[in-house]
């Protein structure tokens, strides 16, 4: 499929300029619409976001842009979910209160919790090293251990097993830093902000045609 | 594994980077948008930019510089000086920071680090510390004293009490300078980083006085800091950030390595 028109996804919830700002240097200029119209037309959604589950959801609500995502998934364009953006595509966070998510993959989001005399620091913060098996196409070409840029107190939890593309380890937890069902993905951290690893799977996203099968479901299908 | 960060400040004043001692005799070191490029590639972290006359002539924080660097690097990078109140934040964001470093203003005008938190974040809230040693007395129990206005002012403000207050306040990050070291390169000042790393729930970052590779080392292992800045070692081109890294790996301290996107190979 190839980069075709890019389109990130305003709804309120954070600044996209470095997002924005990163697909121009790859040389894939991306459009940021808060529009419906303009975003069903996109053939591949970027789905960033920072603060609250509640108040995103429902900016995705008030958007419209709630039922543009459900439909991308199911016509088969490639969606990259960010931070924030990653959270809302599961079923549920326990974030204000308990809020429903997307449900476009399985999964609850939980808050990192520590013992007190721990003296874990949270939000987590900072370079993060990610591992992966290599088997999805956005960390083409990026070893495993390599870092990315974090930055959030709330993680993925109870995402099946073949959903989890790539994870992370923040205080001796092991938490899925990558969701992914075939051709909607989303990664806790942000690869706006990780350097050319980062930038790396911007352009690996921008040449991915959105397929993506785990083993379980190669053999199931 | 969480990684430990190098932070390379870029002090700009002109639309120049310049590099001062303890504050003063400024030299110039640079184009800022080109230097930064330069640290980025040599594998920094993140990256801090200093407006550093926009207090003293009261204009605003030089946006266009922000823009222009925000076009050219992919780390995050934090902004400081010129920052007077909330939707100033919002501008310097806007333009594409990260994160805005305030200092003076927050020291005056404890609110705007609730405000900002509350309106971006508390991640974007970076609180700059300078402090000095000053001895303790009843006023100064950790003997560390904050000081403002480029350290011309002393606030009779304890550093550590200081520091807990600001984080309850809003602030996500704590920039710790110290003004007798800055510039100086004989090392952090190791003892107030220690005292405030280990009583607040956010990151610290060790500022001023790292001259060589073993005080980046000290900062992270007996400083407890999770992130060291450096500026007068990098600028003066006697070590890059890539070895500063490679050191500190060797020394058993997680650090990042530079990644080459194949496209740039």
């Amino acid at each position: 499929m190839g980069a075709g028109k890019i389109v990130i996804l305003d709804y309120g919830a954070g600044n996209l300029t470095s997002v924005r700002l990163a697909f121009g240097r790859l040389g894939a200029p991306a459009e940021v619409s808060g529009d419906p119209a303009v975003a069903a037309k996109a053939d591949s959604l970027v789905f960033p976001g920072v603060g609250s589950a509640a108040s995103g959801m429902e900016g995705l609500h008030r958007c419209g842009l709630d039922k543009v995502l459900l439909e991308a998934a199911r016509s088969g364009k490639p969606v990259l979910a960010i931070c924030l953006g990653m959270q809302m595509l599961l079923s549920f966070s326990e974030e204000d209160g308990g809020v429903t998510g997307l449900g476009l993959i399985e999964g609850s989001v939980r808050k990192f919790v520590f013992p007190p005399n721990a003296h874990v620091k949270v939000p987590h913060m900072g370079w993060n090293t990610v591992e992966h098996e290599g088997k999805h196409p956005l960390f083409a070409g990026i070893p495993s251990g390599e870092a990315y840029y974090f930055v959030h107190s709330y993680h993925a939890s109870e995402v099946g097993k073949d959903d989890i593309p790539g994870t992370s380890e923040y205080a001796g937890k092991r938490f899925a830093c990558a969701v992914g069902r075939s051709n909607v993905i989303g990664v806790q951290f942000h690869p706006e902000r990780s350097g050319e690893a980062g930038l790396q799977m911007l352009e690996n996203f921008t040449k991915w045609d959105g397929r993506y099968a785990t083993e379980t479901s190669d053999r199931l299908s | 594994m969480l990684l430990k960060r190098l932070i390379v400040c870029l002090d700009v004043r002109d639309r120049r980077v310049t590099k001062g001692v303890r504050f003063l005799d400024n030299r110039d070191i640079g184009d800022p948008v080109e230097l930064a490029e330069k640290y980025c590639r040599d594998g920094a972290d993140e990256l801090v930019f200093y407006d550093i006359t926009a207090s003293a002539e009261h204009r605003p924080t030089d946006l266009e510089m922000v823009r222009q660097v925000a076009r050219k690097v992919f780390i995050p990078f934090s902004v400081g000086g010129g920052v007077r109140s909330s939707s100033d934040m919002r501008q310097v964001l806007l333009a594409g920071a990260d994160k805005v470093s305030l200092n003076s203003l927050a020291v005056l005008h404890p609110e705007i680090l609730r405000e900002g938190a509350k309106a971006f974040g508390r991640q974007c809230v970076v609180l700059g510390m300078d402090v000095r040693f000053a001895g303790v007395s009843s006023s100064l129990p950790s003997g560390y004293e904050v000081v403002i206005e480029g350290g011309r002012r002393g606030m009779d403000l304890d550093a550590l009490e200081w520091a807990k207050k600001a984080v309850e306040l809003g602030a996500g990050e704590i920039c710790l300078n110290a003004i007798d070291t800055d510039g100086v390169r004989g090392g952090y000042e190791l003892n107030i980083t220690r005292m405030i790393s280990e009583s607040v729930p956010v990151p610290v970052i060790a500022s001023g006085g790292a001259g060589k590779l073993s005080h980046v080392k000290d900062a992270f292992l007996e400083g407890g800091a999770d992130a060291a800045l450096v500026a007068s070692m990098v600028h003066s081109g006697e070590f890059s950030c890539g070895e500063i890294k490679r050191y500190m790996m060797e020394h058993h301290i997680p650090a990042r390595r530079a990644f080459v996107r194949k496209e740039s190979q």
